[in-house]
């Protein structure tokens, strides 16, 4: 059993400490925007916030998120406004698939928070998400426009 | 949608060979233009025809029988109908039908298959004359309504107008009328040098759902009273499960059964995934490896070379003049050998299926490329009727061809058959993704040309060593045991044909088929036969100190539509003048899919393994642009798959199995290794070609030539890091 407080709602959830929290979030909260690609903290498309920070969930125990503020693409909308990241998104038609975009964005929104205009190299070290369908020129230009928005 | 629609008259009739062929399905396609039984949609707003419904608030459902994996076909094919149609575009919407409705109605929407980049060329005749035959029906409804010829009325923008007395109404409004109209016996297309909507670089109908989460893919369907199942495969293709110990992990948390599916492969069956693949990897499990398991890359390397020796059997794909006699007279002769690996699809979901069996039901929910080959798997492993069947297609997570075929369905459905009543999720694990997959073929090729005394080509000899994928998957459409696709990008005309004229040629396909399960993997075979050809032009034209465009230029007087892509690239990288300090390039064209397309890359290399690539030129002539925005993406995105495969690639077989296993031994590109893309569309007309595929090819050519002109050093083997070589 652990509290989880997730897009500022705490919920308890009927889950083993060791449980990964991306499966908590997928199976026991039901959010499933948050993807699972590959377990292992590889391709990111798990990516939340935890305490503003971006997270691979895949890699993240329940017990070590537990207490902690974690923000997942459901809840990265405020009062009903898309976050400035998504809305690039939609204005550069950035998905193709979209499945890894949901960690994509997140691991964005993040990276603005803490550098609001990220140089080119600022992104290639930030932003390590795989993306099959190479969308990254559009990721690329749509963060600058965000940065820029 | 209505699951109990009335099957319609039909006005045309289509009959073509089935693309579920192979899968369990005989059937001819029969296209409905409307007619006076109205079929309604569930929330009872009327048919226009099978592509079309209005909604009395004027809003157009258009129906999309295609797959949406990222390319962006269900856009286009909307924009196709909707530009026939003539309604508002910002009032449309899309929708899926279901194969089992499209069975029911005698194959309404035609075929589901979405691959061999064909979602948009070869449904675009009749979806745009879906929209058109609406149009009139619409037109006519208003007409009839007004008692005025309908010659006199027109419509746009989903506004019909009668232009003598100025009169208006919507769509909405005479839909229900329009829906009882026969349908016109024949209607005239657009020239798409008339195009509004279709042509145009349209936003993406899907994306604003993607990027809040809110887009459900197979991975994310939840029913009542479901649980969720992992699965393990025999790790040997073609071995057997022997046995396991299913009383070690009954008592471990949230396990609810294990299942043995099909031979070869068992399942643990959970409340949650995360249990039941817990439970999995706990499992005592004993395989059948069977004599696979004697199999490596070694020895199938050793074989495929013992397949490009000119003695052993092989089938001619492409002949002219006499190759083998003029090599042997030549003044000079050059050779080389190169290869390609096996390579996974790795599609970021992972593969999935939700089933539920009931004794007279059987429904998956599933993101597939082939609709009616999910659903013929569907009828054959839970052994009910088509009647009784149903697929639900999901927005797919990735496909890449990997999703037209139905493994993971028939799992899924007969893990759901072995426990009635309850709705299973089968996802597979990326580790088991990663080792089951239907692998890009491994081939080798040994290319020989030969020259006369005045430094002319006149022979050219490819001969392709390796594995067959229609051999394993469609056996039906081998001709005479050949496999006409190996030979794509190489055929002597036709959707994949050589741009090059050589006075004597042949193209020969040794077939060896390795155990291993080989499929489409995008691009297919153009991804190695135009590393072969690109990178052998590029050596024969230094062999005699010619520029490689030159050199090229010179062979393909006779294909102008190759020539016309190879000249855009050259002359957008400014091939004529000297590259930038410490940047080189290289330069390839090929064609496949129907489209003609060229790439020239720039790149830096440090250290001699290091490569930056800094830009990549790529033209494509796809005939018709319907999105050129989208195919701008699909062109940037191909070279990101293709150039993953290149450098990071390769998959590789030890034991009768795949050694790789996820992403730390299966690399893919990052944001920080895309090269600038540059893309120039240059549709001419006259003939539909795809677009997700065909620019795959030339971007590994082009970068691997490049290398050549800035180290001297050819580089024949994919992947690069197996010689140490990657992304700077």
């Amino acid at each position: 059993m652990a509290n989880l407080t997730i897009n500022g709602k705490t919920i308890s959830v009927d889950v083993e400490d060791d449980t990964p929290l991306l499966w908590a979030i997928r199976e026991n909260v039901g959010l499933t925007g948050t993807k699972y690609g590959c377990g292992i903290a590889q391709c990111g498309a798990c990516t939340v916030h935890i305490d503003g920070v971006a997270m691979r969930s895949c890699g993240v125990l329940v017990s070590e998120a537990a207490g902690k503020q974690i923000t997942t693409i459901e809840g990265l909308a405020a009062n009903g406004v898309l976050h400035k990241v998504q809305q690039a998104w939609i204005a550069n038609d950035v998905p193709q698939c979209g499945y890894c975009q949901s960690g994509m964005i997140m691991a964005v929104a993040a990276l603005l928070k803490e550098k609001p205009k990220p140089t080119d190299a600022d992104i290639d070290e930030a932003i390590s998400n795989i993306c099959r369908c190479g969308t990254f020129q559009q990721v690329r230009e749509s963060i600058h426009a965000a940065a820029n928005a | 949608m209505n699951q109990h629609i009335m099957p319609k008259l039909n006005r045309r009739t289509f009959v073509i060979g089935t693309a579920a062929a192979g899968a369990g399905l005989a059937l001819g396609l029969d296209i409905p233009f409307g007619g006076p039984t109205v079929v309604r949609a569930a929330d009872g707003s009327p048919e226009v025809n099978a592509w079309v419904v209005i909604r009395p608030d004027d809003t157009v459902v258009i129906r999309i029988a295609r797959s949406e994996m990222g390319q962006g076909t269900l856009t286009g094919l909307a924009q196709l109908v909707a530009e026939e149609l003539e309604c508002d575009w910002s009032k449309v919407t899309t929708e899926f039908p279901t194969p089992g409705q499209s069975v029911a109605r005698k194959r309404a929407w035609g075929d589901f298959s979405t691959g061999g980049s064909r979602g948009i060329r070869t449904s675009q005749e009749y979806v745009r004359k879906g929209g058109a035959t609406a149009r009139v029906m619409l037109i006519q409804a208003a007409a009839n309504d007004w008692k005025v010829p309908a010659s006199e009325c027109t419509a746009a923008n989903s506004v019909i107008t009668h232009t003598p007395s100025g009169k208006t109404t919507t769509y909405g409004k005479v839909v229900e009328a329009a829906a009882k109209l026969e349908p016109p016996a024949d209607v005239k297309l657009k020239d798409p040098k008339d195009w509004k909507i279709a042509g145009k670089g349209l936003k993406r109908l899907d994306t604003p759902d993607k990027t809040t989460g809110k887009t459900i893919y197979g991975i994310d369907i939840k029913l009542p009273g479901m649980l969720n199942a992992a699965i393990k495969d025999c790790p040997v293709f073609g071995g057997k499960l022997k046995s396991y110990d299913e009383a070690k992990v009954a008592g471990m948390k949230g396990v609810k059964k294990v299942v043995r599916v099909n031979d070869h492969a068992v399942a643990v069956v959970a409340d949650t995934w995360w249990h039941a693949k817990t439970a999995l990897e706990a499992l005592p499990i004993v395989w059948d490896e069977g004599d696979n398991a004697k199999v490596s890359s070694e020895t199938i390397a050793k074989w495929l070379a013992e397949g490009l020796d000119n003695a052993q059997p092989a089938f001619i794909g492409n002949q002219n003049g006499d190759a083998k006699a003029a090599i042997a007279s030549a003044a000079r002769k050059v050779e080389a050998v190169y290869n390609y690996p096996y390579q996974n699809h790795a599609t970021m979901e992972p593969l999935n299926a939700t089933a539920l069996y009931t004794a007279d039901k059987c429904e998956v929910w599933c993101g597939t490329q082939n609709g009616e080959a999910a659903f013929a798997a569907t009828l054959e492993v839970s052994g009910l009727p088509a009647d009784k069947c149903e697929v639900h297609k999901q927005m797919l997570g990735g496909g890449f061809g990997r999703r037209g075929q139905t493994d993971y369905v028939r799992q899924a459905v007969s893990i759901a058959k072995q426990m009635p009543g309850t709705p299973i999720k089968l996802l597979w694990s990326r580790e088991e993704d990663m080792q089951h997959g239907m692998y890009h073929p491994i081939t080798q090729c040994k290319l020989t040309g030969a020259f006369d005394a005045d430094n002319n080509l006149t022979a050219l000899h490819l001969r392709l060593s390796g594995q067959s994928i229609l051999f394993s998957l469609r056996p039906e459409a081998l001709v005479n045991g050949m496999d006409p696709a190996a030979f794509q990008g190489l055929g002597a005309s036709g959707e994949a044909a050589i741009g090059y004229s050589v006075p004597n040629l042949l193209v020969e396909h040794a077939m060896r088929n390795p155990h291993v399960p080989p499929g489409f993997w995008r691009g297919v075979n153009v991804n190695h036969n135009a590393i072969y050809l690109e990178c052998f032009m590029d050596e024969l034209a230094h062999s005699v100190g010619q520029d490689a465009l030159e050199f090229r230029r010179k062979l393909m007087s006779t294909h102008p539509k190759h020539l016309a892509v190879l000249n855009a690239v050259a002359e957008k990288i400014g091939w004529d003048k000297p590259a930038p300090q410490g940047v080189y390039r290289g330069i390839a064209q090929h064609m496949g899919y129907g489209s003609y397309v060229a790439g020239a890359a720039e790149i830096s290399v440090t250290d001699g393994t290091k490569i930056k690539v800094h830009r990549i030129i790529a033209a494509t002539d796809p005939g018709y642009a319907v999105n050129p925005a989208q195919i701008e993406r699909q062109i940037a995105g191909s070279f990101v798959y293709g150039l993953s495969g290149l450098f990071y690639g390769g998959c590789t077989v030890k034991d009768g199995r795949i050694e790789q296993s996820n992403f730390d031994n299966y690399n893919s590109m990052r944001i920080n290794e895309m090269p600038k893309v540059e893309s120039i569309v240059m549709p001419s007309g006259g003939f539909w070609g795809g677009v997700g595929e065909p620019t795959i090819c030339v971007a590994g050519p082009a970068v691997l030539n490049a290398y050549f002109a800035a180290t001297g050093k050819r580089i024949r083997s994919v992947p690069l890091r197996n010689q140490n070589i990657t992304f700077a």
